[in-house]
């Protein structure tokens, strides 16, 4: 019928021309962008159809004055009853199936704790362990924290920038284990892979990054993992999105996407300084460089 | 059939002049203030009167029942999956004691079953006697929780297996007193002249209903409390 | 209320000395459904408009980004009164409790529930335990955890509202089982003698479906709070990471409830509007057995999708595809019953009454959030937008959009029944225009805050939201307003309004078929057998087959 190819060709418009996201600043920020247009789209023409349909027939069969006849006795129709459950099936289907494919686009079907996830995390902790890098000697002996979900990085995890992020009431912490930083804001280098190791110590917080898109509960007691790779410079807000307490509102953050040098160049300003080493005659030690 | 109804309910406002009024509201207080029928039975004959429902509605209740069950079980195997305690935090329990009480139990399930053979083949002292055997199997089992209980190295709030073993014995167990408790007044009202008789089974088939639905939760404990 | 004296139809019986008469049974233990109907009716509405109050302090913080209204405590305190107020003591109450006792003895034939004493019972549980949740606000300190109470975060909040809080959440979920039974027992074992299954009103299959998911889903939400109040009490560690314990555990068993909820809030609504439709355009319901087997469907499907609340949480990405693509077939069954509701609309004669309005009003406002609930039954979708305002304009348009519009048309269509008399439309129609506008100018600018980066259960907010929230009070300030004609309506009428005689719609089913308001025993004489309840356009008068007794 003619009115649904209009009714498709409005819901592609909507899609494509009504903007409702704020900027996109994640590498797969436009891949969930793309799926809200379609749901944006299929959304509108069947908001448009069924309203449509509703008002037509509140002004084509209204009861006229006077008028205490009944409508018709019509109880059902099989055919269009089966359309009208195929066609939604199929529609929901096939959001289902693309869901999914965009899901494993932005790496959420990833396995959360295989080989390259527990090396990475191993590298970080021997790096602490070693004591070359003062700082939090976390669990020191007792392997790899088990990740209870999140989104696993995609890629090889080599150059992989690795965050761990403490949520507690009400604010965030971020650690660079390979470079010793303690900071309450987050600085990622543009066009780098990110994994955040993320734990709470009191409550359940969330690590929300709306341009990011992405979410994910921080749970003590259950390490959670945050993979993400930026694509434009810029400040963004990192919010809790989880009730943890009178001042849930006001906990945010802020996580900087910068290019390399100023990136490295935050890293190398803010590395606590090394470890002063002890020298005894007997046993001299090189200077750290 | 008289439905669930009670006695005429005596309201707050108590002070409301009778009058007479939708007379077929029938309230009245008929026998003794014990059964009295809601609906405008008399003179209307059996198509108003319906059957007694009132064990399915048990039935229905102990479906209720059973999830609250359920839930804990979800639990309890939930946290075994994901929980698991540190070394030396799973603890091995007994195995006698338990086995013995889910023997009791189930014991006490078939003397209930006889005591309720026994009223209906009006052997009203046989099936007393049967009740008072299943009372007796039911406090003994719970002598034996008690005994379980103090025996046990851990206490409620020592750790997540511990907490959640108390849990589930413990709602549990409360089920069983209860249960036990009517079983006692049922014995009391079948006596001669109590409310238990042939004609009126519903509470000694409701007690039933519910010993049964314990015992089944029982074993379901049993299996994954214990053996798994 | 005047009493209505009629002729004995029995022998005379004393009567029981004292049995209140008049306005008088409504505060007392009376195991008369209708009485127990409108109960639930006026009591779920005064709670509603406790719930409303608390709307409006929320809407009112919002109107700056600062929290500079009430302290950041007060207002987590307020937002968890809110939604426990609204769901508990409102919703569910009424479109089960009230519509629920009032109708099904009538559309099954019978004089009464399968257990009138339980009845009242179940109905008396909800004052005391209202009362309880609320005055915990007024002696230092609610809940302040939101109406998921998660833990942690419900573990270290003060203990006492805590408590408090979750007593109130038993004895009102016992009222809600103690009801599941009685619908349960009632529809499917004291149906007349010759009335079958298949012949009922719509709105009872919506009922059984309804309380099967309370039987079978309140039960584990109140072990769930039992094992929560431990936790708090004796210091176990069930959901307390600290001892050992697991807080994502928790979500799943609170949650296995919570979902089927918003059907326990929701399936009636839509039995509701299958009976008002059908009436106010003079046509048959469109494809019955379709919308039995839907709602059977949304039964089953609806015990399984509960994790799609945790999508951000603790679960593994095999479990979240389970979730997204049963949630997602949920839009099927769904879906299928507005088809037919337009296609009952298609083709009749439709009077543009309060009650068919607010129905309309519904069926708008229903496929609008089931379309965001499609969206959101996506995991990708989600990640983004959970736990922000685009969640809680779904809800809102599920739950009010939904199911209060409902409630407001059910009252309208059934007011003449209840009261003998009938409303004003005019006032119905006011109702309802600043109802609609409120109600959308309130919630669907929340969409886009919730796409943009605002959180949901806050006191303070990034201030480029500031306009889009004032907007957003403003609607909530109507929908405030709308309810003056509602109120004035309803209470003016009962006094004044024009008689409205056994039937003034001219419809087919049973509670139709006898005086308004109707006798103690519901019917003069037996029970009529309405084998077609929606047999319109068939006869021009509505008529009681076979009224004979068997």
């Amino acid at each position: 019928m003619g009115l649904s190819v209009v009714l498709v060709l409005i819901g592609l418009w909507v899609g494509q021309n009504v903007n409702l996201l704020p900027i996109d600043a994640s590498a797969n920020a436009p891949v969930y962008d793309e799926l809200f247009q379609v749901l944006f789209s299929i959304g509108t023409s069947l908001l448009l159809g069924i309203v449509g349909l509703l008002i037509y027939s509140l002004i084509r069969y209204r009861r006229l004055a006077g008028d205490t006849g009944d409508g018709l006795a019509i109880e059902g129709n099989l055919p269009l009853e089966i359309f009208w459950t195929a066609v939604p099936a199929i529609v929901v289907l096939f959001i289902g199936i693309y869901s999914y494919d965009i899901y494993e686009r932005m790496g959420g079907m990833a396995p959360l704790n295989d080989h390259s996830v527990h090396a990475m995390h191993n590298a970080a902790d021997q790096a602490m362990e070693s004591g070359m890098v003062p700082g939090m000697a976390m669990e020191a002996g007792d392997g790899p924290a088990r990740v209870w979900a999140g989104i696993s990085p995609t890629g090889s995890g080599a150059d992989t920038v690795k965050v761990d992020v403490t949520a507690m009431q009400f604010a965030f912490i971020f650690r660079y284990p390979e470079s010793g930083i303690i900071s309450g804001e987050l600085h990622v280098p543009v066009g780098q892979a990110v994994a955040l190791n993320m734990e709470a110590k009191d409550v359940i917080h969330a690590f929300w990054v709306p341009q990011f898109r992405l979410k994910q509960d921080v749970i003590p007691g259950q390490p959670t993992l945050l993979s993400f790779t930026a694509t434009k410079e810029g400040r963004y807000p990192i919010i809790c999105a989880e009730l943890c307490g009178p001042y849930h509102g006001g906990m945010r953050s802020t996580v900087v996407v910068e290019d390399p040098e100023s990136y490295s160049a935050w890293v190398t300003k803010n590395s606590p300084a090394p470890l002063p080493v002890s020298v005894s005659p007997a046993n001299p030690v090189p200077l750290q460089s | 059939m008289t439905s669930s109804s009670a006695p005429s309910p005596i309201s707050p406002s108590a002070a409301s002049p009778a009058l007479a009024a939708d007379l077929s509201v029938a309230d009245a207080g008929a026998s003794q203030g014990a059964e009295v029928s809601h609906h405008a039975q008399a003179g209307h004959g059996a198509e108003e009167g319906h059957g007694d429902f009132r064990l399915f509605g048990l039935a229905t209740f102990l479906v209720a029942d059973g999830m609250t069950f359920a839930g804990f079980f979800a639990a309890y195997l939930t946290f075994r999956a994901v929980n698991p305690l540190a070394e030396g935090g799973n603890y091995e329990l007994e195995l006698v004691l338990p086995t013995v009480n889910t023997i009791l139990l189930l014991l006490s399930s078939l003397t209930f079953h006889r005591a309720a053979k026994a009223i209906h083949q009006d052997r009203t002292q046989a099936c007393r006697n049967w009740l008072l055997v299943t009372a007796a199997l039911g406090f003994t089992f719970l002598g034996g929780q008690m005994v379980e209980y103090f025996s046990l190295p851990f206490g409620l709030t020592d750790n997540l297996f511990a907490s959640t073993f108390y849990a589930i014995t413990g709602f549990h167990g409360l089920h069983v007193t209860l249960g036990s408790l009517m079983i006692l007044i049922i014995w009391w009202q079948s006596r001669e002249g109590g409310r238990v008789t042939k004609a009126n089974l519903f509470p000694l088939e409701a007690t039933e209903l519910y010993w049964h639905f314990v015992d089944g939760i029982w074993v379901l404990l049993y299996g994954i409390l214990y053996l798994l | 209320m005047t009493l209505t004296l009629s002729p004995p139809t029995a022998a005379p019986e004393p009567q029981a000395p004292l049995q209140p008469q008049g306005w008088l049974r409504y505060f007392s233990f009376s195991v008369d459904h209708k009485v127990i109907g409108l109960q639930y009716l006026v009591c779920g509405f005064l709670f509603y408009f406790v719930g409303g109050a608390l709307a409006g302090m929320i809407r009112t913080e919002l109107l700056t980004p600062l929290s500079d209204f009430m302290p950041r405590e007060t207002y987590n305190e307020v937002l968890t009164l809110h939604g426990t107020v609204m769901i508990f003591l409102w919703i569910v109450p009424v479109v089960n409790g009230a519509f629920g006792n009032y109708l099904i003895p009538f559309y099954v034939g019978a004089r009464d529930m399968a257990f009138p004493r339980l009845n009242a019972v179940a109905f008396w549980l909800i004052p005391p335990a209202g009362l309880l949740l609320i005055s915990s606000y007024f002696i230092g300190s609610a809940s302040q955890s939101g109406w998921t109470a998660y833990p942690p975060l419900s573990l270290t909040t003060p203990a006492s509202g805590q408590v408090i809080w979750i007593l109130s959440v038993l004895l009102l979920g016992s009222s809600s089982i103690l009801g599941g039974i009685n619908f349960i027992a009632t529809i499917l074992k004291l149906r007349r003698p010759g009335l079958k299954m298949l012949q009922l009103p719509m709105f009872c299959w919506a009922l059984l479906g309804t309380s099967i998911l309370v039987v079978l889903s309140t039960p584990v939400l109140a072990g769930t709070l039992v094992l929560l109040s431990f936790d708090i009490i004796a210091h176990t560690g069930f959901f307390n990471p600290a001892l050992g314990g697991n807080a994502v555990v928790y979500q799943h068993l609170f949650w296995f409830y919570s979902h089927p909820a918003v059907y326990i809030m929701v399936l009636p609504a839509f039995g509701l509007v299958s009976e008002i439709l059908p009436v106010h355009a003079r046509k048959p319901l469109f494809g019955y057995i379709t919308m039995v087997y839907s709602i059977l469907a949304i039964v089953v499907l609806g015990l399984v999708v509960w994790a799609h609340h945790m999508f951000t949480s603790g679960t593994p990405p095999w479990m979240r595809l389970f979730f997204t693509i049963a949630t997602s077939l949920i839009a099927v069954p769904t879906g299928i019953k507005f088809f037919n509701w337009l296609a009952t609309l298609w083709g009749g004669k439709i009077a543009l009454n309060s009650a068919m309005l607010f129905s309309c009003g519904f069926i708008f406002n229903f496929v609008f959030g089931g379309i965001t609930g499609v969206a959101l039954a996506q995991v990708p979708f989600d990640i983004h937008v959970h736990d922000t305002y685009f969640v809680v304009a779904h809800f809102h348009y599920i739950v009010y959009g939904g199911t209060v519009f409902v409630i407001f048309g059910s009252v309208y269509h059934w007011y003449p029944k209840f009261t003998g008399r009938l409303a004003n439309e005019t006032l119905g129609r006011l109702h309802f225009v600043l109802t609609f506008i409120g109600f959308n100018l309130c919630f669907a600018p929340q969409h886009w805050l919730g796409l943009n980066g605002m959180p949901r259960r806050v006191a303070e907010y990034d201030p480029q939201f500031t306009f889009v929230n004032q907007v957003s009070s403003v609607g909530a300030l109507l929908m405030a307003i709308s309810t003056l004609p509602f109120l004035i309506n309803v209470v003016y009428s009962a006094f004044a309004g024009e008689k409205a005689g056994d039937n003034p719609w001219r419809a087919l089913t049973p509670e139709w078929l006898t005086s308004s308001p109707p006798p103690v025993e519901n019917w003069k004489g037996p029970a009529p057998l309405v084998t077609h309840p929606y047999g319109y356009g068939e006869a021009a008068e509505p008529q009681a087959v076979g009224a004979s007794s068997p």
